[in-house]
């Protein structure tokens, strides 16, 4: 079976040029100026963009256990919605991926309904308690990317040191949930004057920053890859500045909504702006921005974190933390970021799809001959309205929930397969 | 006719909805209720055939008992939800207990919650005003209205008056909405206590001033406002022991002098004598304390009038 796509403005080597595509079963065969092919099926892309499929390292299925928030089935058709050819799907499930069985049930499952691939990041100690280091030397030999106790963060430094020194010796990164619980407390959104106005409990910076702080000095120690999630304040992007200018190997990601919204957007008690880490201020806002442009944060992850309609209805103390990011994540960011002239598209699509891809050790996503066909096409002159419809998670969770978003994914494909067709 | 503030159906989520005209407008539609109060037979048939509904998810029997006085002085009919008895303790979410509630016919909430913005979600989802009666660390408007009231009623107006509020600031409801609403009528605000129990950006977001010293703070103000010491704020670290905290934020004479000569002193209540104010000043002359709790039924009756259209 072959695909040919034809006159669309192609990201390629750092440019984005008209070329056509040629896709022969599930790999790319030809990328250059006027392609012909008389057996291929033609998709005309004229007028529209062409990138490599979205890499997204930072998602939450719920499957097993909380698959009335998600599952795999669904997760994945919103990522395939949302461009996402490739995502890393955390551990914290019922039970916790912290065994071999439960990654081979995540990897078929996936393999065998899923719209996307999807790659498991297992817990790095038994049940994500923080107590006895996982197996993850089986676990990396059956598929693992990573580990991580993601929002279980690990509070006892001694058992992360051996669970870096651990997880070096099989080449695994270890991604942190950089959140001391101490200093958290029972904090709802960021400790700040919106905290203040709204009664909130404050949930401060110096959480984060305290624990990326010591893991970072651990890191070093242990001469591991550390990878931190969803970095959210300007003094937690400075350590990673300076750990980096030191020669660490340590990379960060940041998500749409820290680089979209500040804790103004609190100020309604909607409990679709309640995530951890909390929305912050304007200042750490322009910090996330300028660490994605000169590279001091690596990468672009949603985040993606469902939670039922009954869950998020309740009294904002009492609601869960997270919201949904796979089908918002790239209308978001070009409404907001590229639109506007703060970040160029081609920086979004490294960050959102090639370097992920290279943190997590997947395979090259580049838009060359001989890589998988994961190539996701985009109209950025067309919209996207967000409504409980739109929305193919089981989920509704988002601030920008009935809102209108510009661009629109219209083909996301897997494999050279359609994983995703707007009509 | 334009002039005339409308309260018909509105919520009170909090003071800075309201402007100080409206404010005003409540204060001296209070004064009327306050004298019904003082009759022999204290009752109008304003709001018969109405159901107010006092919804307390968490524990104040004395501000249950003013609304729903209130209430039963305007005639209408009162049922009372309190969590701990009912099914919000059984795990029953808010939403389904006020679809049930709802079924029931109310016209008008009251209510008390310990997570701060709930008044909304009850306003969503019933579709009914609301009238806030404290949620959590955020709001206490109609405490702040009988507090307005207390003080407006003794020296006539709060324009360019000095009050200073001493205590848990970090956890007052009270404070709050008194800073939102004492400013829009022309006071100004100093509050004191240990930087522990100071929120963030406190002067940024209600413009008021903060002090650490209590002889700052009380420098010639005109009202005096003290608030309840919580004993578990010590197991959060934030103050290591009553005795301690008395001995540096205490009203007493000794303090109360850096105050003007005849300086009104408040308390929204319960207080702790000894820890946070003495028996000299509570009982004292110019204390209003007693006071507030009876314009606390006056202004609530004047809510429920104004918001439900009762008919003077």
């Amino acid at each position: 079976m072959k695909t040919l796509i034809k006159n669309g403005m192609v990201y390629h080597e750092g440019h984005i040029r008209k070329l056509d595509i040629l896709i022969e079963d599930t790999l790319i065969s030809k990328v250059g100026v006027q392609i012909e092919d008389k057996q291929s099926k033609v998709i005309d892309a004229k007028g529209k963009h062409v990138f490599p499929g979205f890499v997204d390292i930072h998602a939450h299925l719920r499957d097993p256990g909380h698959t009335y928030k998600e599952d795999i089935v669904s997760g994945t058709h919103a990522a395939a919605h949302g461009g996402v050819t490739s995502l890393c799907a955390m551990p914290n499930t019922e039970p916790v991926v912290d065994n071999i069985a439960t990654v081979d049930y995540v990897q078929r499952r996936a393999k065998d309904l899923g719209y996307a691939k999807v790659y498991v990041i297992a817990a790095m100690t038994k049940e994500s308690l923080g107590k006895e280091i996982s197996e993850m030397a089986t676990m990396k030999a059956g598929g693992i990317v990573g580990v991580s106790d993601d929002g279980n963060c690990v509070q006892d430094a001694k058992l992360m040191l051996n669970g870096m020194r651990y997880a070096r010796n099989f080449d695994l990164p270890v991604i942190i949930h950089a959140e001391d619980y101490s200093l958290a407390g029972r904090g709802q959104i960021n400790a700040g004057i919106v905290a203040t106005r709204l009664g909130l409990n404050g949930l401060t910076g110096l959480a984060e920053e305290t624990i990326i702080a010591r893991d970072i000095m651990l890191a070093e120690a242990a001469g591991a890859k550390l990878h931190i999630a969803h970095i959210s304040t300007a003094h937690s992007i400075e350590m990673v500045r300076d750990a980096k200018e030191r020669g660490l190997d340590v990379s960060c990601e940041v998500t749409p909504h820290h680089l979209i919204l500040t804790e103004e957007a609190c100020l309604g008690y909607d409990t679709n702006t309640k995530m951890k880490p909390p929305l912050r201020t304007e200042a750490d806002r322009q910090a996330c921005i300028r660490g994605l442009i000169d590279g001091t944060i690596d990468c672009i992850a949603t985040d993606h974190a469902p939670h039922a309609d009954f869950e998020k209805s309740r009294e904002f103390d009492r609601a869960p933390f997270g919201i949904i990011g796979f089908e918002t994540a790239f209308p978001a960011l070009y409404q907001y970021l590229v639109k506007p002239g703060i970040v160029v598209l081609e920086r979004i699509i490294e960050a959102y799809s090639l370097i992920p891809a290279q943190l997590m050790g997947l395979p090259d996503n580049n838009i060359k001959r001989g890589n998988a066909a994961d190539i996701t096409i985009v109209d950025l002159q067309d919209e996207s309205f967000i409504t409980e419809e739109f929305i193919l998670s089981k989920s509704k969770n988002t601030p920008w929930l009935n809102q209108t978003l510009a661009s629109k994914i219209i083909y996301t494909i897997m494999d050279g397969k359609i994983s995703w067709q707007e009509d | 006719m334009t002039d005339v503030p409308q309260f018909l159906g509105r919520n009170l989520f909090d003071l800075d909805d309201y402007s100080a005209a409206e404010i005003l407008y409540i204060l001296e539609a209070a004064k009327g209720m306050k004298e019904i109060n003082l009759r022999e037979y204290k009752k109008i048939p304003t709001l018969r055939g109405k159901t107010v509904c006092t919804l307390f998810v968490e524990n104040s029997t004395r501000t249950r008992m003013s609304f729903e006085l209130a209430a039963s002085r305007l005639s209408a009919d009162v049922v009372s939800f309190e969590a701990p008895i009912s099914s919000l303790g059984k795990g029953e979410s808010l939403q389904d207990t006020i679809y049930t509630l709802d079924a029931m016919g109310i016209d008008l909430y009251c209510v008390r919650h310990s997570s701060p913005g709930s008044p909304q979600l009850v306003h969503k989802y019933s579709g009914k005003p609301v009238i806030n009666g404290g949620d959590g660390r955020h709001a206490h408007p109609t405490q702040a209205l009988l507090d307005i009231f207390s003080i407006w009623e003794k020296l006539g107006s709060l324009e360019g008056l000095k009050v200073a509020i001493v205590g848990d600031i970090l956890n007052s409801r009270v404070v709050r909405s008194n800073m939102i609403g004492m400013r829009k009528l022309g006071a100004s605000i100093t509050v004191c206590g240990p930087r522990t129990l100071m929120p963030t950006g406190i002067e940024e977001v209600y413009g008021c001033r903060v002090e650490y010293q209590l002889a700052e703070a009380l420098r010639d103000a005109d009202v005096v406002m003290g608030l309840r010491m919580q004993m578990e704020r010590m197991t959060d670290g934030l103050f290591p022991s009553l005795e301690e905290y008395s001995k540096y934020y205490v009203l007493s004479k000794d303090t109360i002098k850096y105050a003007k000569d005849d300086a009104l002193i408040m308390h929204p209540g319960p207080m702790n004598r000894g820890v946070e104010i003495l028996p000299e000043i509570a009982d004292g002359k110019h204390s209003i304390i007693v006071e507030q709790v009876a314009n606390g039924v006056a202004i609530r009756m004047a809510l429920m009038f104004l918001i439900l259209g009762g008919k003077a």
